[in-house]
């Protein structure tokens, strides 16, 4: 029932002359997917590791005024 | 009782912990739906009697219109919610739902103008599905726009919210152009009510994509919700513990 439409890769690609307009939108798709997916995952990541460095800085802050008042 | 589930759900918390084991899985099902619909629809579906292999675009067109309105929705009832109730994950939740539609309805509209240009002639033509597709597409660059325009977050969630609301309108809009106003763009393929236009070679894989994308939407709405628990919820000690596992 199903059986592959096209003789060879190189027909699959030129899609008899509709391959720019197909490929085109495939290749938007799978760049639409990874940036949805790609930048939550890294900005979350970002912020977590930011907060992190501000919480490390914050103690280096309070250790040296430690020292000070000591 | 019987409400209880809703509060828990509204919990950022306990959303954050439930997906953290979801996503694993729900990203699997996603890439094998997405990649055998894609596979299936370009290589194995028969080409089109009349409009060739362009046709093979349908795959990516109808499932991502459908999120782009399915989503609408979504930020839309979420909005509701959190004006009503004032729930925290609700505001997140639309908040989410924003640039997720917007790139979807980007992504209809794009591939919608690249099937035209051979099956019209033409790449683009103020036709009325196309033309509320627009408007949705600057609805939800509204509410990008809303939720960084103001300093005060609970403000500008109110504002995106009523922004949400009042844009409803042109969803049946959407859905009913094709009917009201016989232009151009052609009437739905896939009906509930009656037979599809489409056969079962073809439509089978569209039916892959379109569970695919939902799919694919419910992990996106995941991973943007959870970015932005984290910053909403930084003085929390449970947020607190997560920065200090970044060690």
């Amino acid at each position: 029932m199903i059986e592959f439409q096209f003789a060879s890769l190189a027909e699959l690609w030129a899609m008899k002359g509709h391959g720019p307009y197909v490929w085109a939108c495939y290749g938007l798709m799978t760049a639409a997917l990874i940036y949805l997916t790609d930048t939550p995952r890294r900005r979350h990541r970002n912020y977590l590791k930011q907060q992190q460095r501000i919480k490390v800085a914050n103690e280096q802050i309070r250790a040296a005024h430690s020292e000070v008042e000591k | 009782m019987a409400w209880q589930w809703f509060y828990r759900m509204g919990s950022p918390r306990w959303f954050y912990e439930k997906t953290g084991r979801w996503i694993p899985w729900l990203a699997a099902i996603t890439a094998v739906l997405l990649v055998g619909g894609a596979l299936w629809g370009l290589g194995f579906a028969p080409a089109d009697a009349k409009q060739g292999n362009s046709y093979r675009i349908i795959y990516i067109h109808v499932p991502a219109s459908f999120l782009a309105l399915a989503g609408y929705y979504v930020m839309a009832v979420a909005g509701a919610i959190g004006l009503i109730w004032k729930m925290k994950l609700a505001d997140m939740v639309m908040k989410s739902a924003a640039p997720i539609g917007a790139v979807l309805t980007f992504t209809a509209l794009f591939t919608g103008a690249v099937w035209g240009k051979p099956t019209w002639g033409t790449w683009w033509v103020w036709d009325a599905r196309i033309t509320s597709m627009l408007v949705l597409l600057f609805l939800y660059l509204g509410v990008i726009a809303l939720q960084n325009a103001y300093q005060h977050q609970a403000t500008a969630d109110k504002a995106s919210a009523i922004l949400a609301l009042v844009g409803t309108v042109n969803i049946p809009i959407i859905y009913k152009s094709v009917d009201w106003w016989y232009t151009l763009h052609q009437p739905a393929t896939l009906k509930l009510t009656s037979a599809s236009t489409i056969h079962p070679s073809m439509l089978y894989p569209l039916l892959i994509m379109i569970a695919g994308f939902y799919c694919f939407y419910a992990l996106a709405l995941m991973l943007y919700t959870r970015a932005e628990i984290v910053q909403r919820e930084r003085r929390t000690q449970w947020v607190n513990e997560l920065v200090e596992a970044e060690k």
